[in-house]
């Protein structure tokens, strides 16, 4: 029988241990998959966060490096400047990269290091057990913001893309999201940009991926994607971000 | 052999560095190490290598990660709380059993401490440094050229045993110049690096990582580092004895301070006190042996240290209740004098 369909080259055999409803899996499969069409299979390197993906490393079959809490940017730097015609990618959940990691993304954004980012965005610590993340929404349970998001207290949602498209050094910056078929294509489009950024030497790429979390938030897969509709999209924008801006 | 060039500790330490083949540097300034990170980033472009100012030292550290997990001679290099920053990313590196070089030049703490040398880094350095069971090689140089050589010989050290050195001088080392000649000490039968993340072009893909969620893979994973830690007991333990052979009495110092101590036993044996000295060269491993040897020997012992007494410790494990082990230690960045020195051997003598 001829198989006509399959896991792309570039991932492992190994089952995702995601829980059910949760998007990594997806994105984990489109990331693969440009790797494959650009064929940089055996020239790719993959730096693996904390965090829910912590073991990102055990799906992508390519040369992968396992980075502390927030500091992938970093470590990718180093790979990067050891090996400026590799491609070196960073997938950073919100925890990972829009709290203790926020100064290593802003610098290494900056400096228009060649990295591509893939940054998943679900509002909410996951690996961790459901902890207040920067980009939770106002209003948003957590475990620890039990009463609900206080801006007051907690600040505002951090709306990273906008704030990182500021700098020189940030070649292209793109919001998607997973919630639909036609959401995943964008996605897929924006990580193939984001990687032909990084071989054309542009400088620094970043996709960040509006992702849900159905354990943490408490409700069905189902669900989850209705509230990223409902709750997330008015907040985080989709599109191309450019100074700032979201070009719809 | 190359010619004799007078050069401050801190720029012959970087000099040695790229003529051991790093090439890769990144820092971040702090004082008293600063002429490290400025030197790299005149003479590393030209060499063809990468000098990065990093934002801060914990990046600084996890560019190393990246780098040396890449496959690069890599090095940094800090003073004392810029180290504590570091530590973060030289746990992993050790966890991940990866190479590098980071160059400590201590200054007085705690907290924001001084400017000032001290010698106060020592159970930093030696007992762990960050989070896990894991060791540095520490080399303690006391001159500009001890800090060229060690530095060479950190590269070469840190590839064979897949482990960060640490060259650990402090602001007297940094800061005073010394006539030094570089000379060619690398070795050439060092191990391939085929576990490297450059591309898995042509072979299997490589993974760098340090997280074993199963812990009895992870206890596997730390006696296999503790038995690469006795290898280099075994293995690298360096020190230097003078004035041994008929001495009553051991001074134990390292680094700047037993330099300063030479000049203190000059003065002793003048006045009759017969004392000499063991300098350890390594601080991990520590030359515990022939501590406890010359504990046959002498009648006491006194350790002189830039801290309210760290080392002095390990020559009391060392010793292992033989004899008496005294202290003596000036902190926070004041210097001991020869005379202070030999004042209190006079006090141990009697």
């Amino acid at each position: 029988m001829e198989k006509v369909a399959g896991r792309p080259d570039s991932l492992t055999d190994k089952e995702f241990h995601y829980c059910p409803g949760c998007t990594h899996g997806i994105v984990h499969r489109l990331v693969a998959e440009v790797i494959d069409e650009f064929d940089l299979k055996e020239e790719t390197i993959g730096v693996a966060p904390v965090g829910c993906s912590v073991l990102a490393y055990d799906y992508f079959d390519v040369d992968m490096h396992e980075a502390s809490h927030g500091r992938a940017p970093a470590v990718a730097t180093g790979i990067k400047r050891v090996h400026p015609d590799k491609a070196v990618f960073t997938y950073q959940g919100d925890g990972d990269l829009a709290s203790i990691g926020t100064a290593e993304i802003v610098h290494a954004a900056n400096r228009g290091e060649e990295i591509t980012t893939i940054f998943i965005n679900n509002a909410i610590y996951g690996m961790t057990g459901g902890q207040m993340a920067p980009t939770t929404l106002e209003g948003q349970k957590a475990t620890t913001s039990p009463y609900g998001r206080d801006l007051g207290e907690a600040g505002h949602p951090i709306k990273v893309s906008e704030m990182l498209s500021k700098l020189d050094g940030a070649a292209y910056i793109e919001r998607v999201s997973v919630d639909s078929p036609k959401n995943i294509k964008q996605t897929k489009k924006a990580i193939k940009k984001a990687f032909e950024v990084q071989q054309s030497g542009e400088g620094f790429a970043m996709v960040e991926v509006l992702s849900t979390c159905p354990t943490n938030w408490g409700v069905s897969p189902v669900e989850a994607i209705e509230w990223l509709q409902e709750n997330m999209l008015p907040h985080y924008k989709l599109g191309e971000v450019v100074d700032g801006e979201v070009q719809g | 052999m190359g010619e004799k060039v007078l050069m401050k500790g801190n720029e012959a330490i970087g000099e040695a560095a790229i003529k051991a083949g790093c090439t890769h540097f990144f820092g971040y300034p702090i004082t008293p190490q600063n002429d490290i990170p400025e030197y790299m980033s005149r003479r590393l472009p030209k060499e063809g290598g990468v000098f990065l100012q990093a934002e801060s030292e914990v990046a600084a550290s996890n560019m190393v990660y990246g780098a040396a997990g890449a496959g690069a001679r890599v090095m940094t290099s800090s003073s004392s709380p810029g180290i504590s920053l570091k530590a973060e990313g030289i746990s992993y590196i050790a966890g991940a059993e990866l190479p590098c070089v980071i160059v400590n030049i201590v200054r007085g703490g705690p907290g924001l401490g001084g400017i000032q040398p001290a010698q106060s880094d020592y159970f930093q350095a030696t007992k762990g440094m960050a989070h896990g069971d894991f060791r540095l090689v520490v080399f303690a140089p006391s001159s500009v050229q001890e800090a060229v050589d060690l530095t060479m010989e950190a590269f070469d050290v840190a590839d064979k045993y897949r482990n960060p050195v640490m060259v650990m001088g402090d602001g007297i080392i940094g800061q005073m110049m010394e006539p030094v000649e570089f000379k060619d000490i690398g070795t050439d039968d060092l191990p391939e690096k085929d576990w490297i993340t450059d591309g898995a072009e042509g072979r299997d893909r490589n993974v760098i990582n340090s997280l074993y969620l199963d812990p009895e893979k992870l206890e596997e994973h730390n006696w296999k580092l503790d038995r690469k830690y006795e290898k280099i007991k075994e293995e690298e333990v360096k020190y230097e004895t003078s004035n041994m052979e008929d001495a009553d009495v051991a001074i134990v110092a390292y680094g700047t301070t037993a330099r300063i101590v030479k000049t203190a036993i000059k003065k002793a044996r003048a006045e009759g006190i017969k004392v000499g000295l063991i300098r350890p060269i390594t601080l991990f491993p520590f030359p515990e042996k022939v501590i406890n040897e010359a504990a046959d020997q002498v009648d006491k012992f006194l350790t002189v240290e830039m801290s309210t007494g760290q080392m002095v410790e390990d020559v009391r494990l060392a010793v292992n209740g033989k004899k008496p082990v005294e202290f003596y230690g000036r902190t926070g960045g004041v210097v001991p004098t020869p005379e202070e020195i030999v004042e209190q051997l006079k006090e141990v003598v009697e």
